[in-house]
């Protein structure tokens, strides 16, 4: 089978940062062969410059996540034929969201320096005085989820939110979190949620765009990890932050008129006490009511925004 | 200058597990590993690891009897002693830093069948038990601040008046080549497939630790016991693990008959991997298989459990062959997996050369002898992997730390230069592949003199030829077309030292099983086969 290429090139010692070089390569593959198969005859036989990482092959060592066809990929786990239309070109880049150091190769420094910043260990209060922590199987189940992270660093290359603010703890540290969070023999969960609620990145800043649970190649989906953290901070009562006023002004508003009061959103999320952060609002507001984009003051309501209303009151009843 | 109590080669399970130990016990450690350490190879054990539980009716005595009987009687069984009977404080403890293992109704760890075994003492993270555990120590790694150098590949040890006391070291980001001294250095620098082609082993299982050790004046013991996996995936050689027959799969040959039931009918599936695998190549051979296999059957096992707790076996079937295994049978053949010889070390993981402790698959304690029973792999590493740290801490009370010279770094330095301007030649992956290919034939799950002369003509080939490999890549960033050609060095002599215990030992046993000369011969032959470096020349 033949198989098209175009690798992305960048050697810092003849290069400068941010600048790139593309290179095609036409090859003949064995008809089940994975983008990386691909990589390694290339790098075997026709270049060996070609810079990669990768080690076991077989998509449980997190070494080879690329930016394939412009997703990251465990390209281990990519198979030609599965992927592309015959004849397709396979455009293969460094994942983003992180510095290239060489060819296809990323610093992942400031990956594992926001797993770090999570305490990612069991903190139990005390161990048992003998034996295992005894817990359900179901709890541990439901850790597996978590515990498939091989922290290759897909989600993190796409992740939408990482690409405009480093701070964000970003998917996969958060799905860390999560981990112990969830674990029954750990005994921080409070204070992991407050720390989890409060800080600078932390997890109200993702905008659920769903890349990472798209992108991820272990199913973790850390989008509904976040998701699930943030319920969770709530009903620990970390109730005093812009994320949990926007959920529920969100949810005030859209069960009261059954559409979203984007005025009073922005307000109530910053909170009627929040001076600066109001003064900045009403900057934007100014601004939006020049160019004739300011959303109504009160706010159109929905045709039949009964039935929303109770669907809303189905939804919190089965809830209890 | 790097300078360290303790250096531990290597951030898989063993190495990890002797870090957190000597940190533990207030020493300077650090861990240098050519890859990060949560991509080490100890990922990719699959199926669990094995206790003796005995406060719920297991005995160590049991698990050291079957590890014995597995190995085909060549494991000391002093060191088998001591792994059985620490077993059960291992596996507890790894639970207590977070290893989410599979549980029982009761809430307790929970077991799987195995292997060699007829009592289910495997316990179990779904079919990720490696991965599971070595995020887990790397995780205590975290907690208790452990110094590393990531992506750092040792390209010598630092040997002074007979003690290791450093090594050198290539940083693979910058191209730097350093000297980092240490009082005690642990190997724990994993195996050695790639020797083999195909095998279940990463790309970075080059048997370095292996060869610096040797090179260091250490011998490799009983290096012609290479174990055979029964059950790799079809041209990659991607494991499938034994976790699959352990929880009922099946065997099946062309003809759709469990031939297991006929190789071993009280062990069936679950026989010693040895003995499945010569059964496969039997059935192979006699015309009994598909293209080279035999099936591996899990229908009967239902879409639920299979998911549940083979989760992995069948993303990686689906992924890498589009089989379906709640469907479809799964091609599979033996392949390479593990290499129970090693360098030699005593219980404590120390070598003759003082300083020099080894721990994992790159040592030979010996507890697995001629054949490793599924399972104990994970529990050698974390058992002698602590006992290395303990004892190497008693060891540096009494020592000095090494000269601090520039010597062996600058010899480092003009050894890779020359490398770097040879003219072009050879290209490693040639000479590597060549030479895998040929050990795999001369070094197979059947062998004879011929084969095996066979591949000892194609190491002398290699030999030749290893001194011509020229580096394409002359940049210093990330330049592993220089690292490939190093540890090209590695395996050869790996593969020599494989191929000339192979030769040396005149019986059958275990994974070295001769079809000239098909008996064990205890009576000559119940012992090991040392390697020396020097031996050789």
């Amino acid at each position: 089978m033949q198989a098209k290429l175009k690798v992305s090139r960048f050697d810092p010692e003849t290069m400068g940062q941010g600048q790139r070089r593309w290179d095609e390569f036409e090859l003949d593959v064995h008809p089940s062969a994975t983008v990386l198969d691909a990589l390694i005859q290339i790098r075997e036989e026709v270049d060996g410059t070609l810079s990669l990482r990768c080690a076991c092959r077989a998509s449980i060592c997190g070494s080879c996540g690329m930016r394939v066809n412009g997703d990251a990929k465990l390209v281990c786990k990519t198979r030609i034929v599965d992927t592309f239309k015959d004849g397709e070109t396979i455009v293969v880049e460094p994942m983003g969201n992180q510095a290239i150091i060489k060819d296809l190769v990323v610093s992942l420094d400031p990956f594992f320096d926001k797993v770090r910043q999570v305490d990612p260990y069991l903190q139990p209060d005390a161990e048992p005085d003998q034996g295992e922590f005894v817990a359900s199987n179901d709890s541990m189940v439901n850790l597996l989820t978590a515990m498939n992270c091989i922290m290759c660093g897909a989600c993190v290359s796409d992740c939408t939110v990482l690409e405009v603010d480093e701070a964000f703890i970003g998917p996969a540290a958060l799905a860390k979190a999560w981990r112990f969070v969830e674990d029954p023999r750990d005994d921080q969960r409070d204070e992991r949620l407050k720390e989890l609620n409060d800080v600078e990145g932390g997890i109200w800043d993702c905008t659920r765009c769903f890349k990472c649970v798209e992108v991820c190649p272990k199913d973790v989906a850390p989008m509904d990890r976040i998701m699930e953290m943030r319920d969770m901070a709530i009903e620990a009562g970390n109730t005093n932050t812009p994320g949990y006023r926007h959920t529920e002004s969100f949810n005030k508003s859209v069960k009261k008129h059954g559409r979203l009061d984007e005025a009073r959103l922005a307000v109530e999320s910053a909170g009627y006490t929040n001076v600066p952060r109001l003064i900045d609002l009403a900057e934007i507001g100014i601004r939006s009511t020049l160019k004739g984009k300011m959303p109504p003051i009160v706010p159109h309501k929905a045709d039949d925004k009964e039935k929303i209303t109770r669907i809303f009151e189905r939804v919190e009843s089965e809830r209890k | 200058m790097y300078k360290h109590d303790v250096l531990i080669i290597g951030a898989g399970l063993a190495g990890l597990r002797a870090a957190v130990e000597a940190t533990r016990l207030g020493l300077d450690v650090a861990v240098i590993s050519k890859v990060h350490p949560v991509r080490s190879h100890s990922n990719a054990a699959q199926g669990g690891i094995n206790a003796p539980l005995t406060d719920r009716g297991d005995d160590w005595e049991g698990h050291a009897l079957d590890t014995i009987k597995g190995s085909d009687y060549l494991a000391d069984q002093d060191a088998v002693e001591i792994m059985s009977s620490e077993a059960g404080d291992a596996v507890i403890e790894l639970e207590r830093m977070g290893v989410i293992f599979s549980r029982g109704e009761d809430g307790r760890l929970g077991t799987r069948r195995f292997g060699g075994q007829l009592v289910a003492r495997t316990f179990f993270v779904g079919a990720i038990t490696g991965s599971a555990i070595l995020h887990v120590l790397y995780e205590q790694a975290l907690k208790h601040g452990l110094n590393t150098y990531e992506e750092w590949f040792v390209t010598d040890l630092i040997v002074e008046d007979g003690r290791c006391v450093g090594v050198v070291a290539l940083d693979v980001k910058t191209g730097e080549l350093h000297s980092i001294w240490a009082k005690a250095v642990i190997m724990a620098a994993g195996g050695a497939g790639r020797v083999f082609e195909p095998s279940t082993n990463a790309i970075i299982c080059t048997g370095d630790g292996l060869a610096l050790a040797w090179r260091a004046g250490v011998p490799m013991m009983d290096m012609e016991m290479v174990q055979y996996h029964p059950t790799t995936l079809a041209r990659t050689g991607i494991l499938l693990s034994e976790a699959a027959r352990g929880e009922g799969a099946h065997l099946l040959n062309s003809e759709g008959e469990r031939f297991m039931l006929r190789y071993a009918p009280q062990y069936e599936e679950l026989a010693s991997r040895d003995v499945v695998s010569r059964a496969e190549q039997t059935e192979i051979n006699e015309g009994r298989g598909i293209e080279g296999n035999v099936l591996l059957d899990l229908r009967h096992l239902g879409r639920e459990f299979i998911e549940d707790r083979l989760g992995y076996l069948q993303e990686v079937s689906v992924e890498f062959l589009g089989i379906d295994l709640a469907e479809q049978p799964v091609p599979v053949r033996p392949g390479v997996h593990y290499i129970m010889g090693g360098i030699k070390t005593d219980v404590d993981g120390a070598t003759i050369v003082p300083g020099l402790y080894a721990a994992g698959e790159c040592a030979n304690v010996s507890v697995h002898g001629a054949n490793r029973l599924g399972a104990n792999s994970l529990l050698d590493t974390v058992v002698f992997g602590r006992r290395s740290a303990v004892h190497a801490a008693d060891y540096i009370k009494s020592v000095d730390a090494g000269s601090g010279s520039d010597e062996h770094l600058n010899e480092t330095k003009s050894r890779i230069q020359s490398l770097l301007d040879r003219a072009p030649n050879e290209n490693w992956a040639a000479v590597r592949n060549f030479m895998a290919n040929e050990m795999t034939k001369g070094i197979g799950v059947f062998r004879d003199q011929r084969s095996m002369e066979g591949a000892k003509a194609a190491i002398d080939n290699v030999d030749e030829r290893i001194n011509k490999i020229s580096v394409q890549n002359k940049g210093k960033v990330f330049n592993t077309d220089l690292i490939f050609t190093l540890e090209m060095e590695f395996m050869a002599d790996v593969g020599k030292a494989v191929v000339h215990s192979a030769l040396a030992r005149k019986e059958s046993r275990g994974a070295h099983f001769r079809t000239d000369i098909t008996e064990r011969d205890d009576e000559n032959w119940l012992k090991h086969t040392l390697a020396y470096q020097d031996a050789d020349n």
